[in-house]
C-alpha cells in the first residue's frame, strides 16, 4: 500500500503564496511608506522575531525561560562596543551581538538546565539581572547611566547613503529604512528556520522531550542535545535582534537593554495572547500587542494593569491563545508543522 | 539458541534496602519471560537496570552478548532494548503517527523517511492506523496502551520490556491487546513482561519469573511455578 506523509495543506499552500507577496510588499515599502508606519513596523518587526524565539524555546521547547533580556542586553552592549571600542560599522557589528549572547547562553543554559518548570523561569531571570549588573560597571560604554552612539558611527552606516539617494530620504530616514529591511531579513529568516526545525527529525525530537522528557530518553531521544541546540540557536537570535534594536535608537542603557517587561513580559504577552506552541500565534499577537500599545500606552501603570489582566482572562479562557480559538473553530493551519499520514491506493484494511 | 540478555548476581541497593538481591537468569532469542510479584518486590527496579536508567551495585548485565552493565541508557535502546511503560507516557502533542516516527527515527538512528513505512506496518499490527492522524493526548487508555506497545516496537528492539501494560483495562480490552503481543511473539520477538494480570501473562509467556523481597524464589514454565507451595503463600496468598 503507497503511502505520503506531508505537512502541506491547502490552506498552507495559500498562506505560503500570501506569506510570500507580503514579504516582498515589505520589501518595496520603503519607496511610498511614511517614515513613521516604517517605525512602525520596524517596532513590529523586532518584537514578533522575540516572540517568534520566545516560542520556539518555551512553547515548542517547554523551556520557560524569563531572562530572554539578558540576550537582548548583551547583543546590544555587543554591538556598541564593537562600534565605540574597535570602531566597526553599526551593521556588521550586530553580528557581535548574535555572538556575544551566544556565548553568555553556554554558562547560563549550564546552570539553568540543572533547575525545572518554574525554578528554571526564575533562574534564568536571576542570571540576566546579574548580567546587566556586571555590564553596568562597564564604565567605557557608559556604565550604568549608558550611552549613545557616536554621530560619525551613525552618519556613515554602509549602505545608508545608498538608501538615501534611491528613495530621495534625509540620512536618519534612511538608517530606519536600514534597520526596517535588517528587522524584516531577520523576522522572516528566523520563522522560516523556525518552521525548518520543527518539521525536520529534531523538531520531533524537540516535541518529545516537551511532552515527556523521561519517554523521549526511552526512545533514544537525546533530550540534553536536544535542549542545549534549540536554547542556545534562540539566544544568538535574540542577541541579534537586541543588536538591531539599539543600533536604530543609537542610545543604549543598562536599565533599557536589560529590560524584562520590554523585552520578556511583552513578548511573553504576545505569544500567550496570539498562542503558545504555534507559528501563527506570534504574528496574531504582535499585531494586538502593537494596536494597544499605539492606543493604550500612554495610560502608564493602568496600561501595564491590562495587559495583564488581558495576558491572565486568555491563560484562563483561551489558553492556546487567539489563533489557538481560530484554529479549534476551523481547523486551519496556516504553517503547519503536523506530519499527516496518508494512505493511497488499495486497502487491506 | 543463543541468549538475548543474561544478568549475572546483579544487586541493587536503594540505602539500607536491597531492592535487587543477588539476581541471575536468561533470557533465550525469541522467548518470552513473565515476571511476577508482590508490589515492592522490585519489578520495575529490575527494568530500570536492564534498560539503564539505573545502573547496578554488583553483578553484570549482557545484552546480545556484550556487557552492558555500564552502558547509558539512551545507547542501551539504539542497542534494542525498547520498553513500554507502566503508566501510559505518549507524547501527546504529536500525532499517533509521529510518536512512532520518532520512536523510529532516534531509536534506529534512521532519518524519518526510512522508518515510516515500519511504523505504517507497527500502526497495523498494533490497531492503531485508523488513529495514525490523531493527537496522542487524545487517546483512550486501550489506545494509549497499544501505543506504548506500538512506539517501544517502532525502536526495533531485539528484546521489549513490557511493563504492566494489560493493567487497568477491561476484560475485552485486555484480550485485545494480548492478541497483539501475542502476534508480535510469534514474529519472533524476544519480551520480557511484568504483569499483575496472570492469565494475560501466561497466555503468552513460556517461563515466569517470580520475585519477592528482590530475589528470585521461582522461574520455570506457568503451570509449574503457579503448582509451587512457595508461590502461593509468598505471591498468590490464595488458591488458584
Amino acid at each position: 500500500m503507497a503511502h505520503l506523509v506531508t505537512t502541506r495543506t491547502r490552506a498552507s499552500t495559500v498562506a505560503a503564496v500570501i506569506a510570500l507577496g507580503l514579504v516582498a510588499l515589505g520589501l518595496i515599502l520603503p519607496a511610498f511608506a511614511s517614515r513613521s508606519l516604517i517605525q512602525d513596523l520596524f517596532f513590529i518587526l523586532t518584537m514578533l522575531t522575540l516572540a517568534q524565539l520566545w516560542n520556539l524555546i518555551a512553547g515548542f521547547g517547554g523551556m520557560v525561560s524569563v531572562g530572554q533580556q539578558a540576550f537582548v542586553g548583551i547583543g546590544a552592549y555587543a554591538m556598541f562596543a564593537g562600534v565605540i571600542l574597535w570602531g566597526w560599522d553599526p551593521v556588521p557589528a550586530i553580528l557581535l551581538g548574535g555572538l556575544a549572547a551566544l556565548l553568555l547562553a553556554i554558562p547560563m543554559a549550564f546552570f539553568a538546565f540543572r533547575l525545572q518548570g518554574a525554578y528554571f523561569a526564575i533562574g534564568t531571570w536571576v542570571i540576566a539581572e546579574v548580567t546587566r549588573l556586571l555590564v553596568a560597571q562597564w564604565k567605557t560604554l557608559g556604565g550604568g547611566t549608558g550611552t549613545s552612539l557616536p554621530r560619525e558611527a551613525t552618519s556613515d552606516i554602509i549602505g545608508v547613503a545608498a538608501i538615501a539617494d534611491l528613495f530621495g530620504l534625509r540620512d536618519a530616514a534612511a538608517r530606519d529604512v536600514m534597520a526596517y529591511w535588517l528587522a524584516l531579513l531577520l523576522a522572516v529568516g528566523t520563522m522560516a528556520a523556525i518552521h525548518a526545525l520543527l518539521r525536520s527529525r529534531t523538531g520531533l525530537a524537540l516535541a518529545a522531550v516537551r511532552d515527556n522528557d523521561n519517554a523521549a530518553q526511552s526512545v533514544g531521544v537525546d533530550a540534553r542535545r536536544v535542549k542545549w541546540l534549540v536554547f542556545l540557536a534562540a539566544a544568538l537570535m535574540t542577541g541579534l535582534v537586541g543588536a538591531l534594536i539599539y543600533v536604530q535608537t543609537a542610545r543604549i542603557s543598562p536599565d533599557a537593554a536589560f529590560s524584562v517587561t520590554n523585552w520578556t513580559a511583552y513578548v511573553i504577552f504576545i505569544a500567550v495572547i496570539g498562542g503558545i506552541g504555534r507559528l501563527e500565534g506570534p504574528v496574531l499577537g504582535v499585531l494586538v500587542f502593537w494596536a494597544l500599545q499605539t492606543a493604550f500606552a500612554d495610560y502608564g501603570a493602568i496600561y501595564l494593569l491590562a495587559l495583564g489582566l488581558l495576558a491572565i482572562v486568555t491563560m484562563l479562557f483561551a489558553p492556546r491563545g487567539l489563533w489557538g480559538l481560530i484554529a479549534d473553530r476551523t481547523g486551519l493551519a496556516l504553517f503547519p508543522v503536523q506530519r499527516r499520514l496518508i494512505l493511497k491506493g488499495p486497502s487491506d484494511g | 539458541m543463543t541468549d538475548v540478555l543474561t544478568l549475572s548476581h546483579v544487586t541493587k541497593s536503594f540505602g539500607a534496602l536491597k531492592v535487587t538481591d543477588d539476581v541471575s537468569f536468561a533470557v533465550a532469542k525469541g522467548q518470552a519471560l513473565g515476571i511476577i510479584g508482590p508490589n515492592g518486590a522490585g519489578k520495575s527496579t529490575l527494568f530500570n537496570l536492564i534498560t539503564g536508567n539505573f545502573l547496578p551495585d554488583g553483578g553484570t548485565v549482557t545484552f546480545l552478548g556484550r556487557d552492558v552493565t555500564r552502558t547509558p541508557a539512551m545507547a542501551r535502546v539504539r542497542m534494542g532494548v525498547g520498553r513500554s511503560f507502566q503508566i501510559p507516557q505518549p507524547f501527546e502533542g504529536l500525532t499517533v503517527f509521529e510518536n512512532l516516527l520518532t520512536a523510529g527515527a532516534y531509536g534506529r538512528g534512521l532519518r524519518e523517511a526510512e522508518v515510516e513505512a515500519d511504523c505504517i506496518a507497527i500502526l497495523r499490527d498494533t490497531g492503531l492506523l485508523d488513529r495514525a492522524n490523531q493527537l496522542a493526548g487524545s487517546l483512550s487508555l486501550l489506545d494509549r496502551k497499544r501505543l506504548e506497545l506500538a512506539r517501544a516496537m517502532a525502536t526495533g528492539p531485539e528484546l521489549l520490556l513490557l511493563d504492566e501494560i494489560a493493567g487497568g483495562l477491561t476484560e475485552g480490552e485486555c484480550q485485545v491487546l494480548v492478541a497483539t503481543i501475542r502476534g508480535l511473539h510469534a514474529k519472533g520477538v524476544t519480551i520480557i513482561w511484568i504483569e499483575h494480570v496472570l492469565h494475560a501473562l501466561t497466555s503468552v509467556v513460556e517461563r515466569l519469573l517470580v520475585l519477592d523481597f528482590g530475589r528470585v524464589i521461582g522461574i520455570g514454565a506457568p503451570a509449574e511455578i503457579m503448582a509451587s507451595k512457595e508461590v502461593r503463600e509468598i505471591y498468590l496468598g490464595m488458591d488458584v
